[in-house]
């Protein structure tokens, strides 16, 4: 380790592979002073800013806030408490779209600012050094803290650990085009920033600290200096300027010549890594008692009149940023608006998005300066092979087999060619020169990857789910069936023992089973099953009927979707009718010549398709409205009697029973019907082919008519009768009860016979279809 | 005369090398994975039943005694295709009689229409629905697959299968969407 | 207000694919302007009919198989692929050679293998090896650099030889190609060949014309224009230099291990250098990105062993010049050394 301390003071450092030299765009920014900006009218407040959960609200709409107040409370180690930027009201919590590159909406508070600015009581604390490591790290947690390069894991987990650690890691490096924020916050905060480095040290206790900076920040570089002067612990080191020399890997290779294993963290190699604002966070949350409410945030690029670092409060939204750094608004639908730095930094997808606290920059670019920004159609043409991807590549992957790979769909092969260490860092999409947007390519495998994973893992544990209770159910099996069985070995040592006790067992098992016949004689006549919950009170009634009208309910709402099918096949039927009209004699001349050969079976099965096909027919056309209003209706009456007396009750079961019998029917109709229909359907289609398949589709429909009228009888008593009896019901007798519950009985029997017939029919018909078609 | 030599010779290499084969394989057998557990490996495991057996399971030993490869609904072409590669058939399309819509789902109780029946629970193949007789039933939306075996015993049809909803979580970098997409 | 989602990075390098193969065809036109100084313009009008060619040939097989045609046509490849076979062809071959070579070129070597990227080998060089070994006798039959003919070959005199096979005076290609001494005359190396097989040393074979003073008449000064190309586009970062210095370390390894053996029968690496193909090659056609080796490693592999071959074929080969042959057989070998010769992944240990 001495080696690699005295390399890094003679300012000597390592490479990383690869790297590229965009242009900087730095000085756009970077001479300007950090500026404050008034308070805007609302925030945005996602609760969700950083990598892990969110944490559980401690506020409501309508709830007037402070500067500072914490508005939610983290209930899991991996989430973080947000604060309130500033004084105002809550006026809504709602979802709103946030700062995330897929552009969704996730639940935000909406604080309309008060412009009082009123600080929550904070205690100021200049003597950190006097606290003990759990509270400042209690204290970095309850300001929520995450980290602010960009990755946003929470800051606290990252400190909390008792590792031996070499090097703690500050990364000043920066090394994103455009950005200046880091650089601006070290010239002008650098005394704060050392206070954090401090503390940091305090808690993790790292044998060196390094401070890295590029070369392309001499300003920082002199003031870190300066801050650091008289600290021998701390050492300024300046790299050479490459992008991505920010990126933690590569930093680390850079300082101290290690490489972290694929796989494992920097903390196992004894590193941790803290950005420079974070540490500006943490000595501001340590020592002034002030939460994470703000930060510093490059908006820069030429499409703005005056580009410039900023105090950004979190939740400001992009709109209020750009009224302030632009004169004339964007256009819309023209201009990319790009939420972080130009190499991996996203798009943003609404001028309503908030800063948040991994917002590190914002940039509006203009076509001169990135021309490929505005491409809004790729402009991939095919790989050379040219290799150049492989040159600048900071992991030494080779993204051109990667790409192919990822096309491919090839994850083993991805595995392989170790996807996993790309750091999406885009230097490969930079040089292309087929203009291959092959990061997106990689993103899309590693989404893919995971989600394999993720499904592989549940497909497993539903395995051992359905594992266990398969055994479960066969174990409860064979305890029944065991317990059965010694309950029937009981009983027949019992019968057969000679003795008197037996015989009295025997007696009293023969007085029980009188008892409970005549009880069953008894209730028979009083409708058996409801005479013991007669005695139940009127409570239970409710809730009974409760659950039928739940059921008459769930059936209306099928009857509903039906019709709405049956809808679409009523349009199929009429379109249909002219070929089959025209074609009523052929199919009677049809239906006679097969009669009169020998195979009159197959008439007879013809004749009773069409027979049912026709009855179908008719129940669905008359009946479907009709009897949909009835089953709506009638559902909420019963529910509203029920409450009065047993009897009403009772009704309304049977009227539930009616309804669910008429749903049922008319169900099973329109799902015959449709099967049907696309079956005339494709028989028609097949008229100029072949002539045994007009037939046969012509026969079914044209004997269709002559059926009709009878059927919708029959229809019509089957609906009236039950809804005859039960007016009649209401003399309260027991006798008409039964009556009532016999005419359900029927109705609903009548249903299912149709129900069956029509099923069979379908298939009966399919038999037949391939029947003809096989002569 | 050296004709029979000759045959003798082949002869005896024949037995000889037959026997070495013959004990080779009995002393270093390798125990494969039998086809049906790496079919099963390869199933979605939600134990749906849309292929007609009751389970991945039997689906997967039916597959080995030749049954059609397509029928795995909630497996989608991705796993026909890794299935046919593993039999070494060609890939068929998937069943026509299953629905399309493939995006993954989960079961959802409209709570208050639940009416307490334990018909869904009884239903569920890996024991997802929560509830008890008269007592309003849940889904553990973890542990669902989707199955929709819970929708058809419903009585009261309070069972809905819902798209899982996109969220930043399992949100993946689209494509399609990436160049193209634009909210007003 | 509306924004769009876009993938990271935003900015881009702004280079194209179709500028990479332009810079790659301006970087040929010295070669090319030494060739019209020394053999006069029948490789220029070759090269205008291979253009020509190459581009319907393209347009073609680009709207049968449904691609965008104004994207790729003019992706300037198929153009470089004409210009890198007209290059190569003797300069009053028939007309249709042109032709056939480029159809092939195109549409086989390049196009049934996919297009663009997909090619396994150098569609230039597969059409020339196809000529060579189909048309043996047109495509040996090299025409003297102009100083030595007694033949006036102006513009229309070769127009007429490359498509009637007679100039206008009624010469033929054969009449053409015969010196003033009466013999018929042939590259140099075809010459060294011959000579060293007639137990000739290599020093009493320099003494011929057609070496010139120095090497090779009129193919050193070639060789010395494509040089000026290939360093060109080096420069510009259009090709790996490892592929050309390696390559040609390779020739210099050879010749020189066997010069120093037997001089009497070996040339000197100079005039391997410098005759035949072997600066086109090194700089032009084996550093096609599409066909030759990925990694660094990989491309100083397939260099040196593309010099070996060469070497081996011109010495021991029944061709006089190998490069063609070379080229392809590495391109063969690219795959198989690309998976050999993957980097080490941060992160990774060796293995």
């Amino acid at each position: 380790m001495q080696s690699i301390l005295e390399r890094i003071t003679s300012g000597k450092f390592w490479s990383f592979h690869g790297g590229i030299h965009p242009p900087e765009q730095k000085a756009l920014t970077a001479t300007k002073a950090i500026r404050t900006l008034p308070l805007p009218k609302q925030l945005i407040v996602p609760l969700q800013q950083h990598i892990g959960g969110e944490g559980d609200l401690l506020v409501n709409v309508g709830d007037k806030v402070l500067k500072g107040q914490p508005l939610t409370l983290a209930s899991n180690p991996m989430a973080l408490p947000i604060h309130a930027p500033t004084s105002g009201i809550i006026t809504a919590i709602k979802k709103s779209v946030i700062a995330h590159p897929s552009g969704l909406s996730e639940l935000c508070l909406f604080i309309d600012v008060d412009g009082k600015d009123t600080w929550i009581k904070r205690n100021k604390n200049q003597d950190y050094q006097q606290l003990s490591s759990s509270e400042i790290i209690k204290k970095i947690a309850d300001a929520g803290i995450s980290g602010m390069g960009g990755a946003g894991f929470p800051t606290h987990i990252k400190t909390n650990s008792a590792a031996n650690i070499d090097f703690l890691i500050i990364n000043g490096a920066e090394c994103e085009p455009y950005i200046t924020a880091d650089d601006l916050l070290m010239t002008e905060q650098s005394q704060a920033i050392v206070d954090g480095i401090n503390i940091l040290k305090q808690v993790i206790a790292p044998k060196n600290i390094l401070i890295a900076i590029e070369d392309n920040k001499p300003n920082a570089i002199k003031a870190m200096e300066i801050a650091t002067k008289g600290l021998a612990h701390i050492h300024v080191c300046v790299v050479p300027t490459k992008y991505p020399t920010g990126g933690e890997k590569q930093l680390i290779k850079v300082l101290t010549g290690k490489e972290v294993p694929s796989g494992s963290l920097p903390i196992n190699c004894g590193i941790i890594m803290q950005n420079v604002a974070t540490c500006f966070a943490i000595s501001q949350a340590v020592i002034n008692d002030t939460p994470l409410i703000e930060r510093v945030v490059t908006v820069t690029g030429q499409a703005l009149d005056t580009p410039q670092n900023a105090w950004v409060l979190l939740g400001t939204t992009i709109d209020f940023l750009l009224s302030q750094f632009s004169a004339q608004p964007l256009e819309s639908g023209k201009q990319p608006v790009i939420m972080g730095g130009p190499m991996m930094g996203f798009g943003v997808l609404s001028e309503q998005v908030p800063i948040i606290k991994t917002s590190n920059c914002i940039l509006i670019p203009s076509k001169q300066e990135m021309p490929s920004a505005f491409d809004r159609q790729s402009k991939e043409v095919e790989c050379i092979r040219c290799g150049e991807c492989a040159v600048v590549c900071p992991s030494q992957l080779l993204p051109q087999e990667l790409q192919w790979s990822a096309k491919a769909k090839d994850y083993p092969q991805l595995e392989k060619l170790n996807l996993r260490d790309c750091i999406d860092c885009g230097a490969c999409a930079y040089v292309c020169p087929s203009q291959i947007p092959l990061v997106q390519y990689y993103r899309i495998a590693k989404a893919e990857i995971r989600q394999q994973q993720i499904l592989d893992i549940k497909a497993e544990k539903a395995k051992v789910r359905f594992e266990a209770r398969k055994l479960r159910l066969e174990k409860e099996k064979i305890a029944r069936e065991e317990k059965q069985k010694k309950a029937a070995a009981a009983r027949k040592a019992a019968m057969n023992k000679a003795t008197p006790e037996a015989a009295n067992a025997k007696s009293a098992v023969a007085a029980a089973l009188a008892r409970v016949k005549a009880k069953k004689a008894g209730t028979t006549t009083a409708a058996a099953p409801e005479s013991s919950k007669s005695e139940n009170n009127v409570e239970d009634n409710t809730q009974k009927s409760q659950v039928a009208a739940a059921i008459a309910r769930a059936k209306a709402k099928r009857e509903q979707k039906n019709q709405t099918k049956d809808r679409g096949n009523n349009a199929n039927t009429t379109e249909d009718k002219p070929p089959q009209d025209s074609a009523i004699e052929s199919t009677a001349d049809n239906t006679k010549s097969v009669a009169s050969k020998p195979d009159d079976k197959k008439a007879k099965i013809a004749a009773e398709i069409a027979k049912a096909k026709a009855k179908k027919e008719a129940k669905s056309a008359p009946s479907i409205t009709q009897s949909t209003d009835e089953a709506s209706t009638e559902a909420p009456i019963p529910a509203t009697q029920s409450d009065n007396s047993q009897a009403d009750d009772k009704k309304a079961k049977i009227a539930a029973a009616i309804a669910k019998a008429k749903a049922k029917k008319l169900a099973k109709s329109t799902q015959a019907n449709q099967s049907t229909d696309l079956e005339v359907t494709s028989g028609n289609a097949d008229v100029d082919a072949n002539n045994t398949t007009l037939t046969k589709s012509e026969k079914k429909a044209a004997i269709k008519p002559s059926h009709e009228p009878n059927i919708s009888d029959n229809i019509g008593s089957s609906n009236t009768d039950p809804s005859n009896t039960d007016s009649s019901n209401k003399t309260q007798n027991q006798a008409d009860d039964k009556k009532a519950k016999i005419a359900a009985a029927i109705a609903k029997a009548k249903a299912k016979k149709l129900a069956k017939s029509a099923n069979e029919n379908t298939s009966n018909n399919a038999n037949n279809n391939t029947q003809k078609e096989l002569t | 005369m050296s004709i029979l030599i000759a045959i003798a010779v082949v002869g005896v290499i024949a037995a000889l090398f037959g026997a070495l084969l013959g004990f080779a394989s009995i002393r270093f057998k390798v125990e494969a994975d039998p086809i049906v557990d790496q079919l099963d490996a390869l199933l979605p495991q939600t134990q749906c039943g849309q292929c007609g057996y009751p389970g991945c399971k039997p689906y997967a030993q039916a597959v080995a005694d030749g049954e059609a490869i397509n029928k795995c609904a909630p497996g989608g072409e991705d796993t026909i295709k890794k299935i046919a590669d593993l039999m070494g058939v060609e890939v068929q399309p998937l069943d026509e009689s299953h629905e399309q819509d493939n995006r993954p789902k989960v079961a959802f109780i409209i709570e208050e229409d639940c009416i307490g029946c334990t018909k869904c629970i009884q239903a569920c193949p890996v024991d997802a629905i929560i509830g008890a007789a008269k007592q309003m039933h849940t889904i553990i939306i973890d542990e669902c697959t989707g199955c929709d075996l819970c929708v058809a015993p419903c009585p009261v049809d309070c069972i809905e299968m819902r798209v899982i909803p996109e969220t930043t979580q399992n949100w993946q970098w689209d494509i399609n969407s990436i160049p193209v997409k634009q909210i007003d | 207000m509306a924004f769009w989602i876009a993938s990271s990075p935003h900015n881009h390098i702004q280079s194209e694919t179709s500028q990479l193969m332009r810079h790659v065809i301006y970087a040929a036109i010295p070669g090319i302007f030494a060739q019209w100084y020394f053999f006069g313009w029948g490789n220029l009008i070759h090269i205008g009919l291979a253009i020509l060619t190459a581009l319907l040939c393209e347009f073609t097989i680009l709207a049968l198989r449904n691609k965008p045609i104004s994207k790729e046509l003019f992706d300037g490849s198929a153009i470089l692929t004409a210009v890198l076979l007209g290059i190569c062809l003797p300069a009053l071959a028939p007309w249709w050679i042109t032709v056939i070579g480029v159809i092939f070129a195109i549409g086989i070597a390049k196009q049934l293998y996919g297009g663009l990227g997909h090619n396994p080998f150098n569609p230039a060089m597969t059409g020339y090896v196809v000529l060579l070994i189909s048309f043996p006798l047109q495509m040996t039959t090299w025409q003297p650099p102009l100083s030595l003919l007694n033949i006036e070959l102006n513009l229309s005199n070769t127009l007429s030889a490359i498509f009637t096979g007679f100039t206008l005076e009624g010469y033929s290609v054969e009449q053409i190609r015969t010196g003033i001494d009466g013999i018929t005359m042939a590259t140099p190396l075809d010459t060294l060949k011959t000579n060293t097989t007639l137990g000739l040393t290599v020093y009493e074979s320099m003494t011929a014309n057609v070496f010139g003073d120095n090497f090779a008449l009129g193919w050193e000064w070639i060789n010395a224009g494509f040089v000026i190309g290939g360093i060109y586009l080096i420069i510009k970062k259009m090709i790996p230099w490892q592929t050309p210095v390696s390559f040609l370390a390779g020739i210099f390894i050879c010749s020189f291990i066997a010069y120093s053996i037997n001089p009497d029968s070996s040339p000197s690496t100079m005039f391997h250098w410098l005759s035949g193909a072997t600066m086109i090659g090194a700089f032009f056609i084996l550093t096609d990105p599409v066909t030759g080796a990925t990694s660094i490693k990989g491309r100083i592999i397939v260099g040196l062993l593309a010099g070996l071959l060469v070497y081996l074929i011109r010495t021991f080969g029944g061709y006089p010049d190998g490069v063609a042959f070379a080229i392809l057989l590495c391109n063969m070998a690219a795959p198989l050394i690309d998976q050999y010769t993957r980097p080490r992944t941060y992160g990774h240990t060796k293995g």
